[in-house]
């Protein structure tokens, strides 16, 4: 009696055992769906200041139990969907990595680059253009404002210039500005 | 479709209409300003145009600083086909092209054309389409964007992507509702132009060919009304109705709603429920475009509010400052509490960052409320659910809740509830008990999920990018690494063919070489001894025959060897990679020549010397044999030269990161531009260097980056006045990005001592 019980938890047990070993090779997850979660939620500036080379290793480590307040370029916000993804609480953002800054852009003075193509390989999203000896140029719509430029620049020809707000995109904030504040009503 | 075509005409005749939900019935207040008829402006000093003044992209602009214009001419073009140009609205000088404030809430400056009347108001060349029921709907559509025409309700859509009609077009809808309260800028033009507006409508009718046209007008306004009705009814397919009085029963979506019972779809156009609208604004724009060749540089204002004097219509020029405006009402500043100007009425309007705006295409209205005539800056209180914002809402949304998230940052939660289907009317708003500015939370969330989606399209571009990248450099790394297994492969084969091939041919040759001055030199001493021959043989002959023999011998066996190495040498430079030992092999070879030569003159002068025998022609030899030698000697001596020359030329262009003195020295032996152009440049680098060490030495270190620059222009300077050759500019635009490099370098430690010296 006992043995024949032993005998049929056993079978069970390693019924169980290959059925679950087939569906782990079967149905296998190519990657992390929670790295991809996290890197879409990240700004893939790929500036580094979390101390990751690129967003995609911060999600990876973020994934893995780093923390999540590293990445200035998201800011608050970034924080705030991070940490409702993760299931963690929402910390302030870590100063060590830098401040919340406004978005910028590079730009080359372009007389004064020498065409040394240094810049053209810190760029982590191939957003500046130019050969050897010519002269370089940022792509504006394409550059993050990472600041990873502006080190390697042996004649210091690279500004970071704050966006400016345009009408486009510009948002209504009536707390700060006092004009645009509709509607009136009509005393009746 | 819940009616079919002729039920709603049907209906439309028997002035049964359909209604929206919601609205509300503000106080009109229209006949502050519809009682005098529309007037004219004085010429302002100067005129503000915009570039961008309708929904879509700017485009370019066409002149500059300095230009004189003509009343009427294009100053922006484009070939974005969202784009409409901007014209000039006189005759007069472009005096900037600059940003400035314009009409926007933001009080964000944008590019703007400022133009300087000349007083003259002289018109440009027009050229009006004769008879246009003849042309090509193509060309029209082309004239009216080329007119500039935006919608002139308040959205400023570019009119001629709207009137080309993709779908059958039952109703062509012609607004003249203007529900917001003030507002009579439609009105007077109805009541005044009324047959120009029906031009429009003409032209429109031939270019979208609609079953029926519908010229709606709120009973409000009974003479424009009337008026609309006279100029409309030789035309059986025009119909004029009245609309009651609702706000906002002027919206798009609203009035197709109460004309036709029709419902536009939430991310549908008018179009797809076989209607088209435009504004009664627009259809005059149109006909004046088609049948005068005018384009749209001026539209009607409404002035009004309780702090003018004369509230009115004018005509005002599209860039004209809205001071002038005022100035015409005459602007009472004493009736207001704060100085308040609103553009657009109070329902949607928005107050005027200054009065030195200008008025564009969508400006219907300059709102000037005295003190107590609005309820500006209400103070806002907690929302109460009491859902009248529902009930007053057009569209059917839940403004309670919408407000709800919109205020806690909730963005996706907003936008369940629809918050892109807000039409910003905002009679939610004005129903509020608790003055809550609910539209202003809209605006903002609206603004802020914009621009996530933004921020979101960038960052997945970004990321793209790169990945790309990413995936370039290991691409690139992988190749990198294959090639240099390659070459390491193709080193060590060449490192052994060297070794053993090329290394024996060297010899070989060498040997070959030997063999054939020894050959010729025993053949000689063969000649000279033969007669020797005959008398006592000599010791000296019979060596001399050992080596001929041995000499031969050589000869053949190095023949053969040469025979087969240059088989091997010629297997050895068909692989590309051996090009190297190739040259090595050349060189050797040369070398070997070059010894050979030595070699074989060195012999046949030992030999006679050393051969006894006194016949007659060995002196005679002997002298052509030493002058022969001493050509040789030269020539070896050149061939060294030459070889030693190359092996120099080839090192240097190798390795050309040598230190400048070498490079300066080799080509100083060397007179190839090349070397020259190097030693130019090693000059100019010494000559930066110097200057820059003079700087630092001379200044402070926080001075260095001044200095740096103060060296630049010397070092430009002088090389510039040693040499004003391109070349020379250039050499001297490397010596300046050299020594800023520099500068750059001693700033940064001198501020890491400082910074040391501060720990």
């Amino acid at each position: 009696m006992l043995i024949s019980s032993l005998i049929a938890l056993g079978l069970l047990a390693l019924l169980f055992g290959l059925a679950l070993g087939y569906a782990a090779i079967r149905f296998k997850v190519e990657s992390d769906p929670l790295v991809d979660q996290v890197d879409a939620l990240l700004p893939q500036t790929q500036c580094g200041q979390c101390g990751y080379p690129g967003c995609r290793p911060y999600a990876e480590a973020i994934a893995n139990g780093d923390d999540i307040n590293k990445c200035p370029p998201g800011g608050e916000s970034t924080i705030k969907d991070l940490a409702e993804l993760m299931g963690v609480e929402a910390k302030p953002l870590d100063a060590a990595h830098g401040e919340d800054a406004a978005p910028k852009v590079a730009y080359i003075r372009e007389d004064e680059c020498i065409g040394c193509t240094k810049c053209i390989q810190a760029c982590p999203v191939d957003a500046i253009v130019g050969a050897a000896k010519q002269m370089h140029t940022v792509i504006t719509d394409a550059c993050t404002g990472c600041d990873l430029c502006v080190e390697p620049c042996p004649v210091d020809c690279i500004d970071m210039v704050t966006i400016n707000p345009t009408t486009a995109s510009w948002q209504w904030d009536f707390n700060q500005t006092p004009v645009g504040d509709i509607p009136v009503k009509v005393v009746s | 479709m819940p009616y079919d075509f002729d039920q709603i005409v049907e209906r439309i005749d028997q002035q049964k209409l359909w209604t929206f939900p919601g609205g509300v019935h503000p106080d009109g207040r229209k006949h502050l300003s519809n009682q005098t008829a529309i007037d004219t402006l004085p010429l302002p000093e100067q005129l503000l145009i915009p570039l961008k003044q309708h929904i879509g992209t700017a485009g370019s602009c066409l002149v500059t600083t300095g230009d004189s214009v003509l009343k009427g001419q294009v100053l922006t073009s484009s070939p974005n086909p969202f784009a409409v140009p901007v014209h000039a609205p006189t005759s007069g000088k472009v005096s900037a092209i600059e940003e400035r404030t314009t009409a926007h809430p933001s009080g964000l400056a944008e590019l703007c054309i400022v133009i300087e009347p000349d007083g003259n108001d002289t018109w440009a060349e027009l050229a009006p389409i004769e008879n246009y029921q003849q042309q090509d709907k193509a060309v029209l559509l082309a004239a009216i964007c080329e007119a500039g025409i935006a919608g002139m309700g308040g959205a400023g859509f570019p009119t001629h992507i709207k009137s080309t009609a993709r779908k059958p077009v039952e109703f062509l809808i012609i607004n003249g509702i203007e529900c917001e309260p003030y507002i009579t800028a439609d009105d007077r033009l109805m009541r005044e132009y009324g047959w120009q507006i029906r031009q429009g409508i003409d032209i429109l009718m031939h270019l979208i060919g609609p079953k029926v046209v519908v010229v709606a007008i709120e009973d409000n306004k009974p003479e424009a009304f009337k008026a609309m009705q006279k100029v409309c009814e030789d035309c059986a397919a025009i119909r004029v109705v009245q609309i009651p009085t609702k706000y906002p029963a002027g919206g798009e979506k609203q009035l197709i709603q109460v004309i036709t019972g029709r419902e536009v779809p939430r991310q549908g156009l008018p179009a797809d429920v076989g209607v088209m609208m435009f504004n009664v604004g627009t259809c005059y724009a149109i006909a004046d475009a088609i049948l005068y060749g005018k384009p749209l540089i001026q539209r009607v204002v409404t002035i009004t509010g309780e702090a003018v004097l004369k509230p009115q219509n004018v005509w005002a020029l599209i860039g004209t400052p809205v001071q002038t405006l005022l100035n015409k009402a005459q602007y009472q500043i004493k009736k207001q509490k704060v100085p308040t100007v609103i553009m657009g009425g109070p329902m949607m309007g928005f107050t005027l960052p200054s009065v030195n705006v200008p008025v564009v295409k969508i400006t219907n209205c300059l709102l000037v409320p005295a003190k107590k005539e609005l309820n500006l800056n209400q103070r806002e209180l907690a929302c109460i659910r009491c859902s009248a914002c529902a009930d007053a809402c057009p569209v059917s949304l839940l403004p309670q809740q919408m407000y709800w998230h919109s205020k806690a940052g909730e963005l996706d939660k907003a936008q369940e509830y629809n918050l892109f289907d807000c039409i910003e009317c905002g009679a939610c708003a004005y129903v509020c008990p608790s003055e809550i500015p609910l539209v202003h939370y809209y605006r903002k969330a609206k603004s802020q999920i914009r621009i996530q989606r933004d921020e979101k399209e960038k960052a997945e571009k970004s990321r793209q990018r790169f990945e790309a990248r990413k995936a370039r450099l290991e691409k690139e790394q992988q190749e990198r690494e294959a090639k240099h297994k390659q070459a390491a492969a193709a080193r060590k084969q060449a490192t052994q063919n060297t070794a053993s091939a090329a290394g024996d041919a060297a010899k070989d040759k060498v040997a070959a070489a030997l063999a054939r001055a020894k050959a010729k030199k025993a053949s000689q001493a063969e000649a000279t001894v033969a007669p020797a021959a005959e008398a006592p043989v000599p010791e000296n002959d019979n060596k001399a025959k050992v080596a001929a023999a041995i000499a031969r011998a050589k000869a053949k066996k190095a023949q053969q060897e040469a025979a087969s190495e240059a088989a091997e040498t010629a297997e050895s430079t068909s692989s590309p990679a051996d090009a190297e030992s190739e040259r090595k092999a050349k060189v050797a070879a040369a070398v070997a020549r070059a010894k050979a030569k030595k070699a074989a003159a060195v012999q046949p002068a030992e030999s006679p010397a050393t051969n006894a025998s006194p016949s007659d022609h060995a002196p005679a030899e002997a002298s052509s044999e030493m002058s022969a030698e001493e050509q040789r000697k030269a020539k070896i001596a050149a061939a060294v030269a030459r070889a030693k020359a190359k092996k120099q030329a080839t090192e240097t262009t190798a390795t050309p990161a040598q230190p400048a003195d070498d490079e300066a020295q080799t080509a100083t032996e060397d007179d190839s531009p090349e070397a020259q152009r190097k030693a130019k440049i090693a000059a100019a680098v010494a000559r930066a260097k110097a200057k820059k060490q003079a700087a630092e030495s001379a200044a402070p270190a926080e001075q260095t980056d001044s200095e740096a620059e103060q060296a630049d222009d010397k070092t430009v300077a002088s090389n510039t006045q040693e040499d004003d050759s391109p070349e020379a500019q250039r050499k001297a635009k490397i010596a300046a990005a050299v020594a800023r490099a520099k500068a750059k370098k001693a700033q940064r430690e001198a501020q890491q001592n400082s910074a040391e010296d501060n720990e």
